[in-house]
């Protein structure tokens, strides 16, 4: 089980991945927009979306966890 | 016996270091016999040692647990210190502890590197009174590191603990490489973080590698193996030249690797959307020649060495990969150290900027974010060595200045065509300065107006425009810069200058 935490607060803006998708390492889970750029929050190990915790347009802060992959 | 057999005898039993169950337990670890490591690190092993026989007269205390001398790494002589685990743990006597100041007050005097191999449980509770508080004592080593620091290079692989005040010989080091899984540093171990605070936490989590390469940063390079971390060093050294007296000595030239995309085609036209650094980094340099430091610390700014044109050159870029590439606290000390790094020693500097500017928020303010951006400031403008700055996108705010922009004397600041300066990019600028007029619109008339004050202001920051103002020094076609580099960096070699007279400033540190 891992967690994909965002790295920097910002907005959701989009969300790529669904659950149940096989993802790899470094594969982008959701973009942030933050600071006016596009932030891609990537997957830390391969394996399964079992969850997504937020939806687009949702604020978070650096840490909260944005999705969690079974490997 | 003859006298010869009685010093033979003596050399076999010091040289096998201590109990073999200890070498045992050594191995199963993966971890090197203290001569093996010397023998990796050296062209062709160790030139001269002294004190071999420290503490011969007790026999289970084997050159009292530490091997000092000098021997060459790329032709270079080189001071070390390496602990031996296998005697007590590695742990410090007294004639260990004077032993490493010999060998560091030796660096000292004939300036010569100093490369730290670390292994040890720290001091010897038994010989405390002689080996802690005193003149000669431990606290001396750290006095030395830091008259070292900045007149030669000093190193530190770390291969095992480094604990309680042991573990500060890392902080002083130029560089900390780690072993992933026996490396660790810590001021109290994790049972006496136990006892003392109540807190239950395993010595990986609190001090291992990957936590120090990752969070602290007192960690510079995490490796897998032992001999990975001693590759990492000769390949480090060979950026730098012996002391602070000299240049690093420039390599054979080689071309850059070849990549079917040109940099044109990698750098996106959107300037808010990402793309990776290091594609840009490998486009410009020696095939093969960067060796990064802190790569899996703040990777929001990639920092390593780096050769053009066979020079040594010290490589700052922000990375839109990651964070967007904005400058945070973390992101702030990594460079600041890393500048003073390759200033000390002569090695140009070369700032690659695609930075939308330091963080804002409630998190990074309570961090002391100023403070940190004003570190990173105020070590790149002290910089004497020559300094070139590229945008190669975007350079919004203090970004621009922490980035080494005009104000701060670099010796040319470069830019693409794709690149951009201004305080902040259209989007906000438009919302900061149009906030109330576009709150008053009917909504239908919004959009339009924002796009037109958007396409005024982009006109407003038009390179070219910057470029007649002479803030800027050249446009380089992308596919060129390579050449650009290594033709201004050959001019600049005859740099000379002194940042101002005072006996030191006051750092924001």
């Amino acid at each position: 089980m891992n967690e994909v935490k965002a790295m920097m607060a910002g907005n959701v803006w989009k969300i790529v991945v669904a659950v149940g998708d096989t993802v790899e390492e470094d594969q982008d889970i959701v973009i942030l927009e933050s600071m006016k750029m596009e932030i891609p929050i990537a997957a830390e190990e391969s394996g399964v979306v079992k969850e997504i915790k937020v939806q687009e347009g949702d604020f978070v802060n650096e840490g909260d966890i944005i999705a969690i992959i079974e490997s | 016996m003859s006298y010869i057999d009685e010093l033979n005898k003596r050399i076999e039993h010091i040289k096998k270091g201590g109990h073999e169950k200890y070498h045992i337990k050594n191995e199963e670890k993966g971890k090197l016999f203290v001569r093996k490591r010397l023998e990796l690190l050296f062209d062709d092993g160790m030139d001269i040692e002294d004190a071999f026989f420290a503490n011969c007269m007790d026999d289970s205390l084997p050159s009292d647990g530490v091997v000092t001398g000098i021997g060459k790494i790329n032709g270079q002589d080189v001071c070390v210190m390496a602990n031996d685990s296998t005697v007590k743990a590695g742990s410090w006597g007294k004639r260990t502890v004077e032993k490493i100041l010999r060998i560091q007050e030796t660096a000292m005097t004939l300036e010569l590197p100093m490369i730290y191999l670390v292994d040890s449980a720290g001091a010897r509770i038994t010989d405390q009174i002689e080996m802690f508080p005193g003149r000669r004592g431990a606290g001396r080593i750290f006095h030395n590191q830091i008259k070292l620091s900045g007149r030669v290079p000093q190193i530190c692989l770390l291969f095992g603990p480094s604990a309680a005040g042991g573990a500060y010989i890392p902080a002083f080091c130029d560089v900390v490489v780690m072993v992933d899984g026996n490396a660790s540093m810590y001021l109290g171990s994790p049972r006496m973080a136990e006892k003392v605070i109540g807190e239950k936490v395993t010595l990986e989590e609190m001090g291992g590698a990957k936590m120090h390469c990752s969070v602290s940063g007192v960690g510079d390079v995490l490796v897998k193996t032992e001999p990975d971390a001693i590759s990492y060093a000769r390949r480090y050294l060979s950026y730098f030249p012996k002391s602070f007296r000299e240049k690093p000595r420039v390599r054979e030239a080689k071309e850059v690797k070849e990549f079917e995309k040109s940099i044109t085609e990698i750098i996106p036209e959107n300037q808010n959307a990402p793309f990776n650094m290091y594609d840009f980094i490998n486009r410009i340099i020696d095939e093969d020649s960067f060796c990064e430091i802190k790569k899996k610390f703040a990777p929001e700014l990639i920092t390593g060495l780096s050769r053009i044109d066979g020079r040594s050159v010290g490589i700052i870029a922000n990375q839109p990969r990651m964070k967007g590439g904005v400058l945070f606290p973390d992101s702030a000390d990594k460079a600041a150290k890393f500048i003073q790094l390759c200033d000390a020693f002569n090695i140009p500097l070369l700032f690659l900027m695609d930075v939308p500017g330091f963080m804002i928020g409630t998190k990074v303010e309570r961090a002391g974010i100023i403070r940190h951006g004003a570190k990173m400031l105020a070590s790149m403008s002290e910089a004497t060595v020559p300094k070139i700055s590229v945008i190669v996108r975007k350079a919004y705010g203090a970004g621009l200045y922490a980035m080494a922009g005009p104000a701060f004397e670099p010796d040319a600041v470069l830019a693409l065509p794709t690149a951009s300066i201004a305080v902040m990019g259209p989007e906000a600028a438009v919302n900061a300065v149009y906030a109330n007029k576009i709150a008053e619109l009917p909504e239908e008339e919004r959009q339009a107006f924002i796009k037109q004050k958007q396409d005024e202001y982009r006109d407003d920051i038009d390179i070219y425009r910057l470029a007649s103002e002479m803030v800027i020094d050249a446009v380089i076609e992308p596919n060129k810069l390579r050449d650009e580099l290594a033709k201004r960096y050959a001019i600049y070699d005859a740099k000379n200058t002194v940042f101002t007279e005072r006996k030191h400033g006051v750092y924001p540190v």
